[in-house]
């Protein structure tokens, strides 16, 4: 059933700092509303729980692509066409503008932001396994101040993350110098394209002399969030690459993702796609 | 500031005409489109940004009016399908007669909207840049092959003109 929108409340705001003031004085009152693609669809269907927002859309603090020598920052309401459309990204984090290529169509993109992904906190969100695999920290601001965290360790469980009730997310930081990094983003889903993840891979290694030197990946859909293999990433760290290495790391893979049975998909298929991107990935890396 | 029944005064250009208007902040561009305006060319099919029938134009960008909540259109230029021709049929719209680009209709705003927005931005698109520009408008009768001749078709009308 849809909405009844006198019980909602969406106003405007001045700046960042007036949203900082009003999140810190009444803490847990107001949430962010930014490009609207995920909480217009519950609002629709009469399922959106919290009723007092801020529209945080289009405010100037909160955009813009910045390039500095040791990293880029991404403003927390940058849509996923800004991301697809800025050059020093398609070159040096390209698994992102995949993500973001690869997140609804051009009028999703067009309003869907990074920090909304971020904050929506879906175990089955596209773009976090890339930030992941960039190392990628957030910059939390309130108005009593702000911290940068790295977002891995960011989500606790299921839509739980470290976000304080007059805390918002501001920026999100990438280190630079990856580019060298062998990279592979795959998102599997009912469909190629115009399809919610079943399950989602984002995977980078450096490479030296036939060893993987370091590896980073992240999976989307096969936990309650989205999910960094750690023990994965050990195990294939400093081993000469083959494709022998893969059962290896598969069986090490499916002991620390927890797939889930829901309606996209089932915890078996789920756990051995997760297995297969992972062999796909390890070929790519021994096929050069 | 709302007002005691909660809605807002919103300001904005529809079809290259200003407007202000009342309404509740989180009321769907959609339904100010069509229920205030009585611009009923904008369609709604999913109401949850799956299907495209709901496009319009938000200063330049593409956006399903389902998904925007009026507030944020506020100091916006919106162009919807009655926004399209002039004195006659814009090309776009010509080809989709043309080519057989539409059937039951219900899509073809939308689509229309989708297709000039890809055009702007690519003027001469490849197949995969017509596919990408259209993937989020659904189409149940055409199987697509006739939309993307008339988008096709209206390339080449546009450059002929031109």
């Amino acid at each position: 059933m849809r909405a009844y929108l006198p019980a909602y409340h969406l106003e405007a705001v001045r700046d960042l700092n007036e949203v900082l003031g009003r999140l810190n004085r009444e803490p847990g009152r107001w949430k962010l509303f930014a490009g609207g693609t995920d909480l217009m669809v519950l609002l629709e269907a009469g399922k959106l729980p919290h009723r007092n927002f801020l529209n945080v859309w289009k405010l100037p603090e909160l955009r813009g692509i910045e390039v500095a020598p040791e990293s880029v920052t991404i403003g927390a309401a940058t849509t996923y066409t800004e991301l697809r459309n800025n050059e020093t990204l398609a070159r040096e984090f390209p698994l992102l503008c995949r993500a973001a290529s690869e997140t609804g169509a051009i009028a999703t993109q067009n309003r869907g932001t990074i920090g909304g992904n971020i904050a929506n906190a879906s175990p089955a969100a596209d773009s976090p396994p890339a930030l992941l695999v960039y190392d990628a920290e957030i910059e939390l601001v309130s108005a009593r101040g702000a911290r940068w965290r790295p977002l891995q360790g960011f989500y606790s469980g299921y839509k739980q993350m470290d976000l304080r009730p007059d805390e918002l997310i501001r920026r999100i930081r990438l280190p630079r110098g990856q580019e060298n990094w062998r990279a592979h983003y795959r998102k599997v889903g009912t469909r190629r394209a115009q399809a919610i993840s079943k399950v989602c891979f984002a995977g980078c290694a450096r490479v030296e002399n036939g060893r993987i030197a370091d590896i980073r990946l992240a999976f989307g859909s096969v936990a309650p969030i989205v999910f960094r293999a750690i023990e994965t990433e050990r195990l294939l760290r400093g081993e000469k690459i083959s494709p022998a290495i893969g059962p290896a790391a598969g069986e090490k893979l499916a002991q620390e993702i927890s797939p889930i049975d829901d309606m996209r998909s089932t915890a078996n298929y789920r756990r051995r796609v997760a297995q297969n991107l992972l062999t796909e990935f390890i070929e790519m890396l021994s096929s050069h | 500031m709302p007002d005691s029944s909660g809605k807002v005064r919103v300001q904005l250009r529809v079809n290259g005409r200003a407007l202000i208007l009342e309404a509740h902040p989180m009321e769907r561009l959609l339904d100010v489109l069509r229920e205030q305006l009585r611009l009923t060319g904008t369609k709604e099919g999913c109401g949850e940004g799956e299907c495209g029938a709901c496009s319009v134009e938000m200063d330049g960008a593409l956006v399903n009016s389902c998904l925007v909540p009026v507030l944020q259109a506020e100091g916006t230029e919106i162009r919807t399908i009655e926004g399209v021709a002039g004195d006659r049929l814009h090309p776009v719209q010509q080809a989709f007669l043309e080519h057989g680009g539409t059937q039951c209709g219900i899509c073809t705003p939308g689509m229309i909207l989708a297709a000039l927005n890809l055009l702007a931005r690519h003027p001469n698109p490849t197949e995969t840049e017509i596919r990408e520009g259209l993937a989020g408008n659904l189409c149940r009768c055409t199987g697509y092959t006739r939309i993307f001749e008339s988008v096709l078709g209206a390339c080449r009308a546009l450059e002929r003109d031109s």
